[in-house]
């Protein structure tokens, strides 16, 4: 799980906020499902910017999961604003997949 | 770094309020159907062009199998093309057309009577079946992509089209003589375009993409879904284009079933390899039963080939065979796939609506609690036993073991209904 960040302790933080969001399908949190690719600050203008991916474009529950990644992070971030970027390229692959949640699917 | 911008129409899905009538719809008329099953289950010792039969057929292949398939598709295709679906409102007017055409073509054929009703009936599911056609057609051509999964979905569109076609040309038929052979020879025309180029082709194409998904496996294999894809559009054609032949060289139909039997035999393959590389250890219940129900497909394949070689030998052996063909392809082969599937994608439809931006906020159910497990095991115990024991009553034309599967099969169809409605009437919970 390698997820770009300019702010390492932060970055922590988001990904136990992100930890409780699950795919409700797969019952596996998005963070070691390997959805979410970058988290950055910017302190400026007190902005969280989450750049994750859904397993396939047009994915029926991926309103829903962006939507709560977002909230998570402003209950975790209070007086930040979240911008959630959602992208496709790379696309998703069970390779981002972390240990954990290999285990996790492997039970 | 990261491409593309962020794009909200990529993941807009189409809204529940187009999906769930299609669901309910399905579950009353499974309810119906079995209902019928129960009055008429003596005539299953009789011949199968029989209004009473026709009319459960009926209701069957449109009210639940083509009503389920087509909400759950106006969902599942835009992840199957990678686009949106090209108008909701087409999806809705579809709904309407079919739910009113249904009911009053399987009425007419219950009372038998092929006038303005059936007429009307059968007119409106055809113009459900051309916006649907036109639906996914212009979503297709409107997405960028072109994958095999795509092209398995238009052409079962296309072969459902045509296959209403006919059923419309047969009801005129009755009135007006059109067709220059007998009605029974077009019948079994009718309903292997249904079978085959609508239902066998569209569930391989859409579930060549979800069961890998579900099981979360790496299995992939496009050359082989487009051989599967080739050998049953051969079929389909070797089938439309030597029709007429077909009734004095009854032979030459053992060409198509050979193709069909190949094609099933490399998707059953394909799912097993799809099982063996699986990353997700636990199969759910429901996708358990999905994949029992490709195994199932051998049962009726088989009992084709055994029809054909009857035919072939001696005649008038063959009736109870071919009851008992159809009996297996809707209650049983449809009907397992519905029910699986039923519970693996209606609870995140009703999920998303009513838990769709609060689940963050506090511990919410998973969708897979929506229903009621033990009643799904018991409902598929049930079904498995009502489809086995009616299956042999057919063949055996035992009036016991009619009643008895019978009675099972509406069991099964009360304990569906008490799931799905268990699912649609969920309330927010833990918020």
């Amino acid at each position: 799980m390698n997820i770009e960040t300019n702010n390492a302790t932060k970055c922590d933080l988001a990904c136990e906020a992100l930890k409780t969001v699950d795919d409700p399908e797969i019952g596996l949190n998005i963070v070691d499902l390997g959805l979410v690719y970058a988290v950055n600050f910017d302190e400026e203008i007190k902005e969280v910017q989450l750049t994750m991916t859904l397993t396939t474009t047009f994915c029926p529950m991926g309103e829903s999961i962006t939507s709560n990644a977002m909230m998570a992070l402003e209950m975790y971030f209070p007086g930040y604003d979240v911008d959630v970027h959602l992208v496709f390229d790379p696309p998703w692959g069970y390779h981002l997949i972390s240990e954990e949640g290999r285990v996790f699917l492997g039970r | 770094m990261f491409g593309g911008p962020f794009n909200s129409s990529l993941v807009k899905t189409t809204s529940y309020k187009v999906i769930l009538p299609f669901y309910i719809y399905g579950a009353v008329a499974f309810l119906m159907a079995s209902i019928l099953l129960f009055n008429s289950s003596i005539d299953f010792e009789g011949h199968y062009f029989n209004p009473r039969i026709l009319a459960i057929t009926h209701m069957m292949a449109l009210g639940w199998g083509t009503m389920i398939i087509l909400g759950a598709s106006h969902q599942l295709v835009p992840v199957l093309i990678e686009g949106q679906l090209y108008s909701e409102k087409l999806a809705k007017w579809s709904f309407y057309l079919a739910a009113i055409g249904i009911p009053m073509l399987v009425y007419a054929f219950y009372v038998f009577n092929m006038g303005p009703i059936a007429k009307w009936g059968g007119r409106f599911v055809v113009i459900a079946v051309l916006l649907y056609l036109i639906n996914i057609a212009k979503s297709i051509d409107q997405s960028k992509s072109r994958n095999v999964h795509a092209n398995f979905v238009l052409g079962a569109v296309i072969w459902l089209f045509l296959t209403v076609l006919v059923g419309l040309a047969l009801v005129y038929n009755f009135t007006y003589n059109l067709l220059p052979k007998d009605h029974l020879h077009y019948l079994y025309f009718h309903a292997h375009l249904g079978i085959i180029g609508w239902f066998l082709l569209l569930i391989i194409g859409v579930g060549s993409r979800l069961i890998p998904m579900f099981m979360i496996s790496k299995y992939t294999n496009d050359k082989l879904l487009w051989t599967v894809f080739i050998l049953i559009n051969m079929a389909l054609l070797f089938f439309v284009v030597f029709f007429y032949w077909m009734e004095a060289l009854v032979g030459l139909t053992y060409i198509p079933v050979i193709f069909i039997l190949v094609a099933i035999v490399m998707f059953g393959f394909y799912c097993y390899k799809a099982y063996q590389h699986r990353l997700r250890k636990q199969v759910d219940d429901q996708v358990k039963i999905s994949l029992l129900a490709v195994a199932m497909l051998a049962l009726p394949v088989m009992m084709l080939i055994l029809v054909i070689t009857l035919l072939l030998t001696v005649t008038g052996q063959e009736t109870n065979l071919i009851l008992t063909y159809g009996f297996l392809i809707f209650f049983g082969w449809l009907t397992a796939i519905i029910l699986g599937m039923t519970f693996k994608t209606l609870p995140f439809i009703v999920w998303n609506k009513v838990y769709h931006k609060k689940s963050a906020l506090a511990k919410t159910p998973n969708p897979k609690d929506l229903f009621n497990p033990q009643v799904f095991k018991v409902m598929i115990i049930v079904y498995l036993i009502g489809l086995i024991m009616f299956a042999v009553g057919i063949l055996m034309m035992q009036d016991v073991l009619l009643k008895l599967g019978a009675i099972f099969m509406l069991i099964t169809a009360v304990l569906y209904n008490f799931n799905v409605f268990k699912v649609m009437n969920h309330k927010a919970e833990g918020i």
